[in-house]
Parts: C-alpha cells; structure tokens; sequence
C-alpha cells in the first residue's frame, strides 16, 4: 500500500556507487508492542551527505541502531560495501548527541580508545601521530593532552569527531551530533563537518530534527514519517558547495525548507 | 515603602539600592565558626557538671576528660599497654576493611555484572544486609574463638555491604550511550567491564568503602565487646565498668581518630585514582 511512497524515494546521491544498501527494513519491538521501522529503503551513495529528518520518536535513532549493527531489524536486509551488516563494524564510524568523552582520558587517549579496544594497547600508541593530525584538523591542536572536563560542548564535540574518524570508516553515521550545543556553536559545527566531510570525501547519514541543518549539509533529505516509521520523501538538496551559513538566507533554501516541512507532520515542531 | 527591595508603585522612586545581604554565619571563616561551636558545646558541658545536673559519677568534667586524654596519650606515646591495646584494635580493623574490601568487590561484581549475581544472589545479600549483623559476634566467637579472628570476622562482616552496593552501583553508573559507543567499537565484555565501567563507577565505589571505613571500626569494637580480647573495645568495657567515665570518654575519641584515619586514607587513594570527578575532589579538601 506503501510501496508508491516507497518508490518515489530513488536514491538521487552526488555521485558514485551505492555504498549502504538498506532494503525493506521494519522493526517491531515485540515485548513494548511498537512498530518503529516501516519496510525502509535507503541507499547511501559513496562521498555523499545525506540526512533523515522526522520528528522525536519517528524511529530515526532505531533506523541509526540497525544500520550501525546495534540493532537487528525484524525482517529486511543491510549491506554495507557489499557485505551485510551482521553487528558492529569497523568501517562504521558512529556519534551520538553527546559526545561521551571519558574523563579519566586526555582528549588524545580518548580519540584513540576504538584503536586501543580493537587492536590493544601498542596499536593505539602507534596511532597518536594519526590522532594528532585528527585533532589538527578539527582545530584543537595543542589540546592532545587536556582532560574533557577542560573543553568546552563544542569541542568535546570535534574531540569526538577525531575518535569517529580515527579507525578510518567508509560510513559516518551521526545521531543528532550537535543537538546538545548552543545555536552559534552548533552553525559553526556544522561548517565544521562540513568542512572534514569535503576534506575526506566522506559518506555520511545524519539523522536530526532540524530541517535548516539538514538542508544546509545535505545533498538528499529524507522525510520520515511518525510511528511506524517510513520514508515519505526524499527532497534534492541542489545549493552548490561549499555550503555557507549566509545561504541560510537564499530564498531557495527557505524553498526547500518549506518543502520539507510541508512534508512532516503538522505540530510535530511547534 | 522602606522594604529596599519592594519596588514601589510607581509613583514613587525606591530609595535605596538593592543589595545582596551576606548573613554573619557567611562571614566569619569555616575555622572560626567550627571552634566557636566547640567552645560553645564545652561550656554547656562544663555547666551542667558545675550545676550537678548529672551526676559527676556518670559523667566527668571536660577538664577530667582532658586529663586522661594527656594521659593516655602519653601511655601510647611511651609504648604502654595502651599502645599494644590500640595496637590490637587497628589491626582488627585495617584487616577487617581488606577482606571486607575484597569480598565486596568480588560480590559487588557478581551482583553487578552478572544476571546470575543479579537476580539469584541479590535477593539473598538484601535479606542477610537487613539483618541485625552484629548479632552474629556470638557465633563468629563460638567459630573463631576469642581471639582476633573473630573480631576482624564481625568487623569484615559488618563492612563488606557498603562495598557490595557502591560496587554493584558503579559498575551500573555508564549510561546508554557510553554503551552503546563501546559496543560500537566491538569492544567485549572484558574490555567493557575493565576500559568502562570500573573507572566510571569509581565514585560509587568509594562512596561504599567510606561507609565501610566507619563501620568496620564498630565492628571490631562490638566484637571485643562481646568476645573480650585485649583491644580498646575491651579497655572501655572495662573502664565503663569501673565507672571510670573520663576513660571512657577519652578511648572513644582515640577510637574516632583510628575511623577517621582509615577515611582519610581511602579519601587520598581515591583522590589520587579518581582525580576527574569534581565531587570527589571537593569531598577529599573537605576531608582533608
């Protein structure tokens, strides 16, 4: 009955061959009697941005789980480079709302933990010279060796960036990563990554609920659905890059805003 | 009108400025204000023995107290029998505290980190911690006789639940996505356990052994209470006896101290290990 709405998401990325496939994925938790996923069909192309947008309890986060290997879904399958996803992945970069720093660690022993947990202790000294060209590139040279109790929301943030991106994945997936900052801090964020993410051509799905953040970062937008969660639209995103914060102001952004939100659910973002 | 911090109606301007009031109790130093009380409660006492609102057999003068504190305090000082006596006790205590230090640990992880400890060991540890746990120092003397051992039994007994809970209560304190991160990284259960849930729940950890650092000093002096011995427990039992009140008095204050230096060097390893939880720091300057 869905499949219509199913088939109009095509996957339109930049460029490149499909790197995350999803096909028919749906969730239903059993034992809470909720169905979450909705037969969803997505396909990340490679060195592309892409977001999903939905209002809170959409289903967004569980979609994130399953993808990263968390979560198994109920029925559908997930591939990722070809191979499916059966648990947690090296290739797979993930970050959440907070950036669950460590305090007990410097910022650079926090940025190698994944290294440290996946290869030992000797793999992870190896991987400092890597670590510091990372915290270089978010701009927190000469913070290597300060404790996450001494960094400000915004650079706990990009701390966590680093450990994302030090095991080197083919995917970010990103939870509303800078939902938890003040307004100014979370534009220049956005900047920030999109910045690192042209840098290193990266693929990425960013999961939110804020239609200008998607718009601005994104090449393709997903509009989820409520409970059960399914995609209802996928809008273009055609701004040039790079992205700036003044094209927040243009009137076809605001286009494309509209767009969007005409899409979502009435009242879900009052 | 004259409240300065009514605004008035409208029509007319407030007179003064608003300012912050800081109250005397704020103003006067921490120090000051401690000694002051001290002064204070030893006036009171002083009075009512001058008054003879108690009678001076049951209780002393501070002076009398004073007394016998410089007079044991040289007996421990020249190497007396109170020395061997408060000897005997630390002893019983800092034993006490280790294996209740183990035993809890090792328990705190069981209850904590397995569904087995959880769910089948759990209920039994809640029923046997809401026992009155020192009725158990007649049994503990029948099994391990009169001396020490029984007593750092009873002490270790008595501790060991702080350390179960602050255990198992840390290794729950990572939150979901702290987690969740980890498994991300394909971390296992091992690691998890060693790289993320004994250091974050080091604070609750020793929260537990604080509480066990004052109870295994009542532990071992109920436990020479009930099964003699030649600790201090055993020098106020007598002494009491004797209606020798100043003694008693001053062995309790020397016991406090035997408490309070256990706090205090839990408080200094835990401000060394756990130097990034800001309450802890606050607590150790406290305690220090």
């Amino acid at each position: 009955m869905n499949e219509t709405a199913v088939k109009a998401v095509e996957p339109a990325g930049r460029q490149g061959r499909p790197v995350y496939e999803l096909h028919g994925v749906s969730k239903t938790f059993v034992r809470r009697n909720v169905h979450a996923l909705d037969r969803i069909d997505l396909s990340l192309a490679e060195g592309s941005f892409t977001a999903v947008i939905g209002s809170s309890g959409c289903g967004k986060s569980t979609l994130l789980k399953i993808m990263a290997g968390l979560l198994p879904p109920s029925d559908g399958s997930v591939y990722l480079s070809g191979k499916p996803v059966m648990g947690p992945r090296r290739d797979i970069g993930m970050m959440f709302q907070q950036a669950t720093l460590f305090p007990w660690r410097t910022a650079i022993q926090n940025v190698v933990l994944p290294i440290e947990v996946r290869d030992g202790k000797q793999a992870a000294a190896s991987a400092h010279e890597r670590a510091h060209e990372l915290l270089d590139l978010v701009g927190l040279k000469g913070f290597e060796l300060v404790y996450p109790s001494e960094l400000s929301g915004g650079m706990a943030q990009r701390v966590a960036i680093c450990r994302m991106l030090i095991t080197e994945p083919t995917v970010l997936l990103l939870d509303e990563p800078f939902s938890a900052l003040d307004e100014l801090t979370r534009d220049f964020m956005n900047m920030e990554l999109q910045r690192i993410c042209m840098q290193r051509d990266a693929t990425v799905l960013l999961v939110t609920h804020s239609i200008a953040e998607a718009v601005i970062l994104s090449d393709l937008v997903y509009v989820m659905s409520q409970r059960p969660g399914r995609f209802e639209e996928a809008v273009e995103i055609d701004l040039p890059r790079p992205r700036s914060l003044d094209m927040m102001s243009d009137p076809h952004f605001g286009e494309l805003v509209n767009r969007i939100r005409s899409h979502l659910d009435k009242g879900a973002f009052l | 009108m004259t409240h300065p911090d009514v605004m008035t109606g409208g029509d007319t301007a407030p007179t003064t400025v608003w300012r912050e009031e800081v109250s005397l109790i704020d103003r006067i130093p921490r120090s000051l204000a401690m000694i002051l009380l001290l002064i204070g409660f030893l006036a009171v006492w002083q009075a009512a023995y001058s008054f003879d609102l108690i009678s001076k057999i049951i209780m002393p003068s501070p002076w009398e107290t004073a007394v016998d504190i410089a007079f044991v305090g040289h007996n421990l000082v020249t190497g007396g029998y109170m020395l061997s006596a408060l000897w005997t006790t630390t002893l019983e205590v800092v034993e006490g505290f280790l294996i209740a230090v183990l035993i809890g640990f090792l328990f705190g992880l069981l209850v904590g980190e397995t569904a087995f400890g959880e769910r089948a060991v759990m209920p039994y540890l809640v029923a046997i911690n809401a026992m009155p746990k020192v009725a158990f120092a007649p049994l503990f003397v029948s099994w391990l006789g009169f001396g020490i051992a029984s007593k750092v039994a009873l002490a270790a007994f008595i501790a060991v639940f702080p350390v179960i809970v602050g255990t198992a209560a840390g290794l729950h304190a990572a939150d979901e996505n702290a987690r969740m991160l980890f498994r991300t990284m394909g971390s296992s259960r091992w690691q998890t356990l060693v790289k993320l849930k004994l250091p974050i729940g080091m604070p609750h950890f020793f929260a537990g052994l604080k509480n066990a650092t004052v109870l295994v000093v009542v532990g071992a002096v109920v436990g020479e209470f009930l099964g003699g011995g030649k600790g201090f427990g055993e020098l106020i039992r007598v002494a009491a006896s004797q209606l020798n009140t100043p003694r008693v008095f001053c062995l309790i204050i020397y016991l406090s101290f035997l408490g309070l230096g256990l706090y205090w060097v839990v408080t200094f390893i835990q401000h060394r290990f756990v130097f990034w939880h800001r309450e802890t720091v606050l607590q150790a300057e406290i305690g220090a």
